[in-house]
C-alpha cells in the first residue's frame, strides 16, 4: 500500500427510496402477522423435524435391540470383545453413541438457530 | 468401624458446607443471577451430583445381581434419557423462563389449576423418589454398624431436613458438582483395586452357559417388562422436579443444550461402573441385595484395603442420599410452600418438614423394594405426566388447558394407581403383576393419546397467548423480538 488511496463517494442509487425498517421480519414477528407466523412455525417445524429425526434412530437402536434378542435367540449368546453382545452393546458402546448423537444433534440445532437469525438480520 | 468413621465424616462435611453455604449465598446479592455465570461443566456436574442417587449407586448393581444382563436398561435409560431431555426439551425449557414443572405449565397453558395439578404430581414424584433413598440409607446403616435399619433411616431425614431449613444446600451449584466427583471416586477407585486383584485370582468368569449374563431370561413377560422400563427411563427423565430446576441456572437455551450434553458424558462416565460390580458380585457369588456394593471390597480385596474401600463406598453411597434427598427436598418443599401452602419463610419450613416426614413413614411402612425399582417407579410416573405435558406443550400449538388437564389427571392417576398397588401390596402374579410393576408401557400411550384427544375436542381452550409463548420457547436469544411479560413466581 503506497500513497494515500483517494477518497471514493460512496451513494446508493436509492437514496431517495423510502427505507425499509432495519428488522421488518422480526417486526412481523413481533406483531403476529401471517408473513411472522409462516416464519415462526418453519423455526418450529425445522428444530422438531430435527429432534424426530434423532428421536427416531435412538427408538430403532434402543427399542430394536430386544426384539432382535427376542427374534434371533442365537443372538443373546454371541460375545463381542470378550463378553455377551448384550453387555458389550449395554454396558459400554451404547454409552459414548449417546455423546456422540448428543454432540451431532446439539451441532446441527445451533446450525439451525444460526439459520434463522441470519434470515432475520438479512433486512 | 472405619464405615461410621465415613458416614460421620460425610454428615458432618454436608452440615459444614451447608453453614458456609448460607455465608456465601448472604453475600452474594442475587443468588440467581450470580449462578448463571456457572459453566457447563460445573452446571453439568451439579446436575449429576443431584440426579446420582442411591438408586444410582446401589440399586443398580443390586439389581444386575439379582436379575442380570436385562437389568443393564436401568443405567443405559437413566442416562439415555438425557439425551432424549436434550432433543425434545432443554433449550426450549430453558428459555421458557419457568423454574419449576408448575411455572412451566402455568406459563404455556396460563392456568392456575393445571399449575396446581402439576405441584401436586410433582410433590407425589419427589415422596416416591425420597421414600426408597431413606430405605437405603436404613439398609447400609444397618449393614456397617448392626443398628436397626429405622435408625440409618431417621439420621438421613434429619440431616436433609437441618440442611434445607438452615438453607445451606439450596441450590448452591458448587455443592453439588463436588458430589458427583466424590461419588465417581467412591465408585471408581475401588473398581479398580478390585479388578487387580480379580486379575492376581487369576480372572475368573462365568460358565460361558450362564443364563444370568444373556438378556431376556428368566422372570415371565420379560419383554413387556424391558420395553415398559425403556419407555419409563427415556421419557421420564424429563419430568424429575430435582432436574428441571437445575436448567434454569444456564444463562440461555444454548448453554442449556450444552451443559445437557456434558451430563450426558459424565453419566455415561459413571455409569460404566455399576454393571462391573454386579458382575464381580456373580462372580464372586455376593447375595442378591442393595447392598452388593458395600459388601464387594471386603469380599474381593479384604484386609485392611478392603476395610478401607468399603468405608470409600459407603461415604460415597451417604453422599448419594444426602445431595439427592437435598435436592429433592428443597423442589418439593418449594412446591408445597408456592403452591399448596400461602409461600413466605414460615411455609417453606413447614412445607421442609412435610416434605421429609412424609416420605420417612413411608419409608417404615412400604413394602421393602429394591431401591433402583422404586426410582422406576418415580420414573413411570413423571413419563406418563410430565413428558406428555412437556412435550406437546414445547412442540404442539393446539394443545387446550382442557387436554393438558385430562392427560395430567388420567396418565399421571393411572401410573400413580399402580404404584400404590406395587408399594403397598402384592407381588402379584401373571399379567396383573407386570402391568402394575411396569405401567409405563400402557400409562404413557393413554396420557398422550388422551391429552391429545381432550385438546383437538376442545379447540376453543387454545391459551390466547399461545404464539407469543412459542416465539417465546424457540427463537434464539440473540434475537431482539417481543417474548412477552410472563415470569416465574418461584424464582
Amino acid at each position: 500500500m503506497s500513497g494515500k488511496p483517494r477518497r471514493v463517494v460512496v451513494t446508493s442509487p436509492r437514496t431517495g427510496a423510502a427505507r425499509r425498517p432495519r428488522h421488518p421480519l422480526t417486526r412481523e414477528i413481533d406483531e403476529q402477522t401471517q408473513l411472522g407466523e409462516v416464519y415462526m412455525k418453519s423455526l418450529v417445524r425445522t428444530q422438531f423435524r430435527l429432534a424426530l429425526f434423532v428421536c427416531t434412530v435412538l427408538a430403532c437402536v434402543v427399542g430394536g435391540l430386544p426384539l432382535l434378542f427376542l427374534l434371533v435367540p442365537e443372538l443373546r449368546g454371541v460375545r463381542l470383545l470378550g463378553v455377551p453382545l448384550a453387555w458389550a452393546v449395554l454396558a459400554g458402546l451404547i454409552y459414548p453413541a449417546f455423546v456422540a448423537g448428543a454432540w451431532l444433534y446439539v451441532r446441527q440445532a445451533e446450525r439451525n438457530e444460526r439459520d434463522f437469525a441470519e434470515l432475520m438480520d438479512a433486512e | 468401624m472405619s464405615g461410621i468413621t465415613a458416614v460421620v465424616i460425610v454428615m458432618l462435611a454436608t452440615v459444614l458446607i451447608g453453614a458456609f453455604g448460607i455465608r456465601f449465598s448472604r453475600t452474594t446479592s442475587d443468588f440467581y443471577v450470580a449462578s448463571r455465570t456457572v459453566s457447563p461443566l460445573w452446571n453439568a456436574s451439579a446436575i449429576g451430583g443431584e440426579y446420582l442417587s442411591a438408586a444410582s449407586f446401589l440399586g443398580i448393581a443390586g439389581l444386575i445381581l439379582a436379575h442380570g444382563a436385562d437389568m443393564l436398561w436401568l443405567p443405559v435409560g437413566w442416562t439415555g434419557g438425557y439425551l432424549v431431555l436434550l432433543v425434545l426439551v432443554s433449550a426450549p425449557l430453558r428459555r421458557s423462563g419457568a423454574y419449576t414443572l408448575p411455572d412451566f405449565a402455568e406459563a404455556r397453558l396460563e392456568s392456575m389449576t393445571v399449575r396446581r395439578v402439576s405441584s401436586v404430581l410433582v410433590v407425589l414424584i419427589g415422596w416416591l423418589y425420597l421414600m426408597p433413598q431413606f430405605q437405603s440409607a436404613g439398609l447400609v446403616f444397618r449393614t456397617i454398624t448392626g443398628a436397626p435399619a429405622w435408625t440409618g433411616c431417621l439420621l438421613v431425614a434429619v440431616v436433609v431436613a437441618v440442611n434445607v431449613l438452615s438453607g445451606g444446600m439450596r441450590s448452591i451449584t458448587f455443592v453439588q458438582a463436588f458430589q458427583y466427583w466424590l461419588k465417581l471416586t467412591a465408585l471408581a477407585v475401588p473398581l479398580v483395586f478390585m479388578m487387580l486383584a480379580w486379575r492376581a485370582d487369576g480372572a475368573p468368569g462365568l460358565d460361558p452357559g450362564d443364563p444370568w449374563a444373556l438378556p431376556l431370561h428368566g422372570r415371565d413377560h420379560v419383554v413387556y417388562e424391558t420395553y415398559s422400563l425403556i419407555l419409563a427411563t427415556f421419557l421420564g427423565t424429563m419430568g424429575l422436579p430435582h432436574v428441571l430446576v437445575r436448567f434454569y441456572t444456564n444463562p440461555d437455551g444454548r448453554a442449556a443444550r450444552r451443559t445437557t450434553l456434558v451430563v450426558l458424558s459424565l453419566l455415561g462416565a459413571f455409569y460404566l461402573i455399576p454393571a462391573a460390580y454386579g458382575y464381580l458380585g456373580r462372580v464372586y457369588d455376593l447375595p442378591e441385595s442393595d447392598t452388593v456394593v458395600i459388601a464387594l471390597p471386603d469380599r474381593v480385596i479384604g484386609g485392611t484395603l478392603g476395610e478401607l474401600l468399603t468405608s470409600l463406598v459407603t461415604a460415597g453411597a451417604f453422599a448419594a442420599f444426602l445431595s439427592t434427598s437435598s435436592g429433592l427436598t428443597v423442589s418439593v418443599a418449594g412446591v408445597i410452600a408456592q403452591d399448596i401452602l400461602r409461600g413466605g419463610v414460615r411455609s417453606f419450613r413447614i412445607a421442609t418438614i412435610l416434605a421429609v416426614v412424609v416420605p420417612f413413614a413411608l419409608a417404615g411402612t412400604a413394602r421393602s423394594l429394591p431401591v433402583a425399582t422404586v426410582v422406576g417407579l418415580a420414573f413411570a410416573v413423571a413419563a406418563s405426566s410430565f413428558c406428555p405435558l412437556l412435550v406437546l406443550g414445547i412442540w404442539w400449538r393446539r394443545l387446550t388447558t382442557a387436554g393438558a388437564m385430562a392427560g395430567l389427571l388420567v396418565g399421571g392417576g393411572l401410573a400413580c394407581a399402580a404404584v400404590l398397588a406395587t408399594i403397598t401390596g402384592g407381588p402379584y402374579d401373571g399379567w396383573a403383576g407386570a402391568l402394575l410393576s411396569q405401567p409405563a408401557a400402557w400409562t404413557v400411550p393413554v396420557a398422550f393419546a388422551v391429552m391429545i384427544t381432550v385438546s383437538l375436542l376442545t379447540p376453543s381452550r387454545v391459551p390466547s397467548g399461545v404464539a407469543r409463548t412459542m416465539v417465546r420457547l424457540h427463537t434464539p436469544e440473540t434475537l431482539n423480538v417481543d417474548r412477552g411479560d410472563w415470569r416465574s413466581r418461584s424464582a
